[in-house]
Parts: structure tokens; sequence; C-alpha cells
């Protein structure tokens, strides 16, 4: 994309560090001039929110890490001495907490904006790979950050996700004792957990900075779909306009965070995860968190172990190929009618799919679960393939100026 | 834009009927299941706080009556918090010193002496029931530590309730369950069957009476009082850090929307000539 920075120092020491290491280049480049779509939509604003979230996760996590005991016997306690005796320990436990939370919230509003208006397709077919990497990591490390708490749910989380490994025909068992550290979760199983906990963050965040420097590459997609035809006509630089909305974005997002933070921070926790950790107990209801039950309905809607085992990584495996999945040539949703239709019901699939995760199962349950579990994999590699081909497209803006312009105007 | 509203309209009938279809079905096994009232606590909401008096009694409810089988794993001092039942130092120095603490480590001459407790110390265990072993095998079953039982019961919300309860800030489901179970023993003859208890039947026989504690600030000592005070305690025992987090919290939202107010003005003036 263009727009390299022009960036030279005034100072004589800036130009001597620059000319050695061209930091201050680099930082201009790519979050001063870089140059923003100007159709950008509030939904643009997740990239920087998630940004915040990160930091705020890692920030809060490496705190807790310093209070909390990673100890089949201590863990229980060491989080409610945290919850109790260490000064604001109760502010950093919420905001790490309900910070996953929210962190999942906008990921999927990120991801839900990018599958609505094509952003996977070329040029940016890496770029969401990396994203879809990104989410899967992001699962990986709030289910083990689960774990820690060491509550009857903790536990039995542990318990049911690592189980899911004995599927894997001949060597299952031998990889679930692999991963357990014994013959079933325990001490190692909730050590180990911990050491992956600290460390998968600082992949994501390794990984965030190849996301980013994928999307400078490319550019951002916009809500028209169409690429930028001239910097000076179609783009506006990052700062101050992409800056100022990003920060207000972040900030209202934040009063939202703040809500579950301060007035309801248990609203999202399970309340038999205050009960510690007893083996010999096993919960009446096993549910995971929030974000998992969409995968956790997929798990349960197939009868058979193994299959079920293969859809839930089929499931999110397969958001890794919608740039080829569709078959469009047309990106934004805006102007292809039935996709639009199709996304809306592949929404509320998802959502259908995290409420009956949520719920006991039964056999008008577990019937919806499976036709919602149709509708999730059917649009993926049927719907999305087939409307490629025989949709009618409405036509597309000759540039995003132009679209700009055409919004600007008052006449329906 | 109205293609896109009746798309997403129709979506979502279709697949909310089926969900609901899934609700309907499940709803009919849940009716022999009734759900505890809501009580009218003072620390729910942005502006709730504990109503010091009811966790004092709550306190006695549960000194007197809950202590005799249920531990409650906190430390004697809290009980001093002026945002919980704000007994006075001299108070809790009284209280923590009538009862024995054994050690977790023999002294000098190898021994376990019991000393006197200090407000340091953790309320000890019931003395009848050292630990959950001995509990178990007087009861049946032990009784659970009663330090995190208002965060740690809940009954089914079920929708849309649990919608409205992110907007409600209901987050005394915990309390709720704890006066539905005192209050749900209604059947005479059947000391362990509860109206509220998932299945009904409960390990626990009805543990109040009326009359049974004498309260000294003349509140009326009826079952229904005595539950709700030692639930408001419990809440407090559950989460000492509540009243804190909610001063700190009313003013963390209202410095945030004034910021984004602040933001969206400027972000308004610098995108005026962009489009």
């Amino acid at each position: 994309m263009d727009g390299h920075s022009t960036y030279t120092p005034k100072s004589g020491i800036g130009r001597w560090f620059e000319s050695r290491l061209p930091i201050a280049g680099l930082v201009h480049s790519s979050f001063i001039a870089y140059p923003t779509p100007r159709n950008l939509n509030y939904f643009w604003a997740f990239g920087a929110i998630l940004t915040f979230m990160l930091i705020i996760q890692i920030v809060t996590g490496i705190t807790l890490a310093m209070h909390y005991t990673a100890s089949a016997s201590m863990a229980f306690n060491s989080v409610e001495h945290i919850m109790r005796d260490v000064n604001f320990g109760w502010l950093i436990r919420y905001l790490h907490s309900n910070g996953a939370s929210m962190f999942f919230l906008a990921v999927y509003m990120h991801i839900f904006r990018g599958m609505y208006y094509g952003s996977y397709k070329a040029p940016r077919e890496v770029l969401w790979i990396l994203g879809v990497i990104i989410y899967v990591l992001m699962m990986a490390t709030a289910f083990m950050g689960y774990v820690l708490p060491w509550g009857q749910m903790s536990f039995a989380g542990a318990t049911v996700i690592t189980n899911l490994f004995t599927a894997i025909p001949l060597v299952g068992t031998g990889v679930a004792h692999w991963l357990w550290g014994g013959y079933a979760v325990g001490d190692p199983t909730l050590n180990r957990f911990f050491a992956l906990h600290y460390l998968l963050p600082f992949m994501i965040l390794g990984v965030v900075i190849l996301h980013v420097w994928a999307l400078h590459v490319v550019g951002q997609n916009n809500p028209d779909g169409v690429e930028v035809k001239s910097v000076q006509r179609d783009t506006l630089p990052f700062t101050p306009y992409a800056t100022i909305k990003d920060m207000f974005a972040v900030c209202v997002f934040f009063v939202i965070y703040a809500w579950f933070v301060f007035f309801i921070p248990n609203y999202l926790l399970d309340a038999d995860n205050f009960n510690p950790a007893n083996p010999l107990v096993t919960p009446a209801h096993i549910v995971p968190e929030w974000y998992l039950l969409p995968f956790y309905a997929i798990l349960r809607a197939i009868p058979d172990k193994l299959m079920g085992v293969v859809a839930l990584a089929a499931a999110m495996a397969l958001l890794a190929f919608l740039p080829w999945l569709d078959t469009s040539s047309v990106r934004s949703a805006k102007y292809r009618p039935l996709k639009r239709f199709f996304f809306w019901v592949f929404v509320v699939c998802c959502v259908g799919l995290g409420y009956l995760g949520s719920q006991e199962v039964s056999d008008s349950a577990t019937l919806v679960a499976r036709l919602l579990t149709v509708g999730y994999f059917g649009y993926l590699i049927v719907v999305l393939p087939v409307l490629g081909l025989i949709e009618k497209t409405k036509p597309l803006p000759a540039s995003i100026a132009d679209a700009v312009l055409h919004h600007a105007t008052p006449a329906e | 834009m109205i293609r896109f509203k009746a798309s997403l309209f129709a979506a979502t009938v279709l697949a909310l009927g089926a969900v609901g279809y899934a609700v309907a079905q499940d709803m009919t096994s849940e009716q022999e299941q009734p759900k505890p009232a809501r009580q009218d606590w003072s620390f729910h909401g942005v502006f709730g706080k504990f109503d010091q008096a009811q966790l004092q009694r709550g306190f006695q409810v549960y000194r007197e009556v809950c202590s005799n089988c249920h531990r409650l794993s906190i430390p004697f001092r809290t009980l001093a918090d002026a945002d919980g039942p704000g007994f006075s130092e001299e108070q809790v120095k009284t209280l923590a010193a009538s009862y024995k603490v054994t050690p977790g480590e023999p002294d000098d001459q190898g021994k376990f002496t019991p000393r006197d407790g200090t407000p340091a110390d953790i309320i000890p265990p019931p003395e009848s029931f050292p630990n959950d072993q001995a509990a178990a095998a007087a009861l049946g079953k032990a009784p659970p530590d009663m330090w995190l039982l208002a965060k740690s019961r809940k009954y089914e919300r079920g929708f849309p309730y649990f919608v409205f309860d992110i907007f409600t800030a209901y987050q005394e489901i915990g309390s709720d369950w704890i006066v539905g179970i005192l209050n749900g023993y209604t059947k005479a003859d059947d000391p362990q069957w509860n109206l509220y208890y998932p299945g009904h039947r409960i390990a626990m026989p009805s543990p109040l009476q009326d009359g049974a504690v004498k309260y000294a600030d003349g509140t009326p000592g009826t079952i229904p009082q005595y539950s709700k005070d030692v639930a408001a305690f419990l809440s407090w025992a559950a989460e000492p850090t509540q009243t804190q987090r909610k001063n700190i919290g009313f003013r963390a939202i209202v410095f945030l929307i004034v910021l984004s107010g602040l933001l969206y003005l400027v972000k308004k003036r610098v995108w005026a000539d962009a489009h």
C-alpha cells in the first residue's frame, strides 16, 4: 500500500538515531501517516479496542500472577486472598476475569465485521488466517485461565476439554495422560496450565504484531469493499482521523466494561466455581464460559464422541478457509443481498447454539442444536461457495470517495 | 437499509422460533422447581450499601445457630470493617478471645496447645467438627464452609430474565437462594424436605425456629427475619470489598462517560472537514 513515511526527525540526535534504527519512522508510517479508507464505520474500531484489551489482560494478568499460587491445595484460597486481602486485588481480578469476556465480545464483533464486509478476500487472506490463529490462541488461553481459580467448574471444564483428546484413536488416552501429567486432572495439570496461561498471551502478542504488519501491507478493507484507488481522494491519515475515532470507541467500550467490572462482576461467572474443586463431586450441569458455548453445543449435538471432536475442530478450522470458500468477486455484503440474508442467519445460528450450549441436554434442545449446527456448517461450506456463482450483486461504487459522497446526500 | 432490516428480521424469527421451541419444551420440566422470591436488599444496585445493624444481627444468627455445624473461614478482624458489620475493635478482640484456636504447627514442646483467639485468626471450625471428614461422619454430609455461600449458590434465572439482569445489576441470586432455602421447609412432617432445594431433599434439617435467637435491638425474632439477616451477613462475608467496589465504580463510570462525550466532540471537530 502507498503512503510510506517520508518522516525525517527534526533534531540532529533524532536523525542520527533514525539512520541507525528507523523506529520513529516505523511508528510514523504505521500510526500517523498510514492511510485509512475514509468510509470506515465504527465496526472498524474493534481492532483498537482489542489492542487495548490485550494490554489490559497482560498487565492485570502479570499483577495477579504475583499474588496467585498455582497449587491444587492453595489456588482457590489464593484467589480469595487476592479478592479480600490484596489492596485493590478485587479490582485487578475483576478487570482480568471480565476483561477476558470483553476481549471475546470485541473479537466476535471484529470477526463478524470481517465476515460481513468480506475482509478475508484477496489480498487479505494471510491477514485473515493470522486473525483465526489469534482467535484459537485466545480460546486456549481463556480456557486455561478459567482452570486457574480451581473451583468446581474449573476442574470440570479442565476434565471435559482434556478428555476430548481421548477420542483420538489409538493414542488418545496416552495423549490425555501426558496432558494431565498423571491419570486425572490434578496438581501437575494446574501447574502446566498456569505456565501456558502465562506464555500464550505473549504468543498472541507476537501474532498480533504479524496481523498488524500484514494489515499495513495490504491496507484496510472498508464497508464498500472497493480498493483504494487514489490515496489522495479515498483515504485519510491515521492520525488524527482514525486515532480520535478509535479513542472515542475505546472509551465507550470501556463504559460497558466498567459496568461489568464494578456492578455485575460475577454475572458471567458460574456460581459453582465459588466451590473449591473436588474430584469426588461432579457438577450437575457443566457449562463452559459463554464465549465457548457455540462450540460446546456443536460438540454435544453430534452423537459420536470422535465425530463431535472432529466437528468442533472443523468449526474453528473452517474459518481459516473462508477466503476460498467465498467464491464471490464482490467483498461487501452491502452489495450482496443474498449473502446479507444468509450472514444474519449464520449469526443467529451462532447465538442460538450459544444459548443451547448453556442449557441442559434434552431431546428438543439436541434436535434444535443439530439444526443450528447444520446451519453453521451449511453457511460455510455450501451457501458461501454457491452464492458466489449464482448471486446477482448490486453495482459497486466507482471509488471509496464516490461511496462517501453518495452517503452524504440525504436522498434515499 | 430497509432490506437489511427485513432480512435480519426474517433470520431472527427463524432461529428464535427454533430456540423458543426448545425452551418451551424444557419449561414444562421446570414447573415443579419453584424459584426463590427476590428480596429487597439494601446492598443491591449501584448505590447499594450494607445495613450495619442487619449484618450484626446476621452475625448473631450465624454465631448462635449456623456455627454449630458450619465453618466460616474469615478472619475475626474483618468483622470490624466499617463497610461491613462494623463491630468495635474491643468487641472483636473479646469475641476472638472467646474462641480457642489450635495452632497449625506444634509449639517448642512438640504439642498442639490451643490458645485464645486473636483478631488476626480465622474463625475456627465448629468444636464438634474439626474437619469436613468429622462432620460428614456425624451428619452424613459435610456442611459447606459459609464464607462463599452467597456467591456459590444459584437458581436458574432463565430466558429472558438473565438478559434483564445485566441492566438491573442483579447480583444477589445467592442471597435470595439462602433466604429461599431457610423459608423452604414447608412440610411440617418432613424436616429434610425443602421447596427450593434442587430435588427437594436437603441434608440440613430446618435450622431455625421462631424466637430461637434473641435480638437486642427489638427486631422481631421470626424465621423470615432471621433468614434475611443471616443472608445479608453471608453476602457481606462472601465479598467484603463490594461497597468499595461500587463507590469506585460509580466515579469510574461517570469519568468514562464524560471522557467519551469530550472525545466525541473532538472527533466531530477533527472530522468536520473530512466529509
